[in-house]
């Protein structure tokens, strides 16, 4: 059985990942390939790297993995790259599209503040299972982009750098969040944690 | 204003799987087993760690990439991983390992152009800059290979350079106050951290909490960094993070 599938898409950071859901007991596999992803009871698209290129790497897998999101209502969770990946258009390829699972755009951070924002940051506002027993806590970040989406009542919290900006979604089986938790301490195990109950429900 | 923390890095000198910190890049001495300290300092709220593989060998490397991905299974705050990474393939070895972020110091300096291949592989927000500055007459010049070889750089330039290059972070240390505990050179930090537009390290000099809240209130760095203060328990990160929280720094405790 596995708990979870981590998308591999050559790029991202998904060692980290693995170890702190193996920390927490889940059986997890890194895969590029569909066939593992719909084995799974929960998917993780992780990462860093360029919106251009993850989506390249993705290639015809990138509609199969939009099936399992919104068809199959597979749980769902995509960090950084993985939370951006979701939305229409990014300003960092302007030329290749997203996944198009929730309407809206990824922007730059614009402004005299340092870029890319890394760092230790507020969320706040929150509203998603994901953060279940947490109050409002600091997170680790590292990105220059941000996601804008259409539909505001999706956001499940959001920080503040230089502008607000919704630092995670939630939408039924979708989660994602643009800050690192396998990289927050504790208390992002805790996020990670509390996905994985949403995937054993 | 920005929320974002200012962030408190022990850096850990690693050679032959050993910690070891010297006074003035000399002088080295055990502080023990890089596993086991970055456990005790994710334990005590270290924001970020870095790791500098010292020994600087091809055996050396090897034995760093075993240490990074020991230490990437125990810790779940972003680490660096920098020291004798002379190549794209030494990253990528490192990147899967667990680290998040790589640090290049004279490589950089040889062959600047490393540093966009490396910022457009693997993204600006994972390379970080390590400067080596000693001040001469009303400059900083950049020294490499561990701080004894001088070179004719200027070294507000260089990191000037590195950041239009790619470089995401610049971790800025002044050799003229590291091991000294004199405190951070304002001078330095704040030149540099104005000059560019991506976080900096200071780094070189902590010797008091008071040093650290000089570098947060009087410079731009976002990061300070201590080694040996921090193995020697001659500063607890607790105490020092209430200390910066009570005094208004923004800092994080949870």
């Amino acid at each position: 059985m596995i708990d979870i599938a981590i998308i591999d898409y050559n790029a991202g950071n998904t060692i980290n990942v693995k170890n702190a859901f193996g920390k927490l007991g889940a059986n997890v596999v890194i895969s590029d390939s569909p066939f593992i992803w719909e084995k799974a009871d929960g998917i993780i698209f992780p990462g860093v790297g360029y919106f251009g290129s993850a989506v390249r790497n993705l290639d015809e897998n990138a509609k199969l993995l939009k099936d399992l999101i919104t068809k199959k209502k597979v749980p769902f969770f995509g960090i950084c790259l993985g939370m951006q990946l979701l939305m229409d258009k990014s300003d960092e390829s302007p030329e290749i599209n997203g996944l198009g699972i929730i309407p809206g755009q990824v922007c730059r951070f614009e402004g005299s503040y340092p870029i890319p924002q890394i760092g230790w940051n507020k969320v706040e506002q929150l509203n998603s299972p994901l953060f279940d027993g947490l109050d409002d806590f600091y997170a680790y970040f590292a990105h220059s982009y941000y996601c804008d989406p259409t539909d505001k009542t999706l956001v499940a919290a959001t920080t503040k750098y230089g502008e607000q900006f919704s630092s995670a979604f939630w939408k039924e089986n979708i989660f994602a969040v643009q800050f690192h938790p396998e990289k927050s301490g504790e208390l992002g195990l805790k996020i990670l944690k509390n996905f994985l109950n949403e995937v054993r429900k | 204003m920005l929320m974002l923390c200012k962030r408190i890095i022990p850096c850990l000198d690693v050679k032959n799987n050993r910690v070891v910190k010297g006074t003035s890049f000399l002088d080295l001495s055990d502080a023990g087993d890089p596993v086991e300290l970055a456990k005790r300092y994710y334990a005590e709220g270290a924001d970020e760690l870095i790791f500098l593989d010292i020994s600087a060998t091809i055996e050396g490397r090897k034995t760093m990439v075993n240490t990074v991905k020991k230490v990437a299974k125990e810790i779940f705050i972003p680490f660096t991983v920098g020291g004798g990474i002379s190549s794209l393939d030494d990253m990528y070895n490192i990147f899967r390992a667990g680290a998040d972020k790589i640090s290049l110091n004279t490589v950089a300096v040889q062959n600047p152009n490393l540093i966009s291949r490396a910022a457009k592989m693997f993204g600006s927000q994972s390379i970080v800059v390590a400067i080596d500055a000693k001040q001469e007459a009303r400059s900083w010049k950049v020294y490499i290979k561990g701080g004894t070889v001088k070179t004719p750089l200027d070294a507000i330039e260089w990191a000037k350079k590195a950041v239009s290059l790619g470089a995401g972070e610049v971790l800025l240390t002044s050799i003229d106050r590291d091991g000294t505990k004199k405190g951070f050179d304002l001078d330095l930090t704040n030149t540099v951290s104005n000059t560019v537009n991506v976080p900096v390290i200071a780094s070189g000099g902590a010797g008091s909490e008071k040093d650290f809240l000089d570098v947060f209130e009087n410079t731009k760095a976002t990061a300070a960094l201590a080694a040996s203060l921090f193995h020697y328990n001659m500063i607890k990160i607790p105490k020092l993070k209430k200390y910066l929280g009570k005094n208004g720094v923004e800092i994080r405790e949870n």
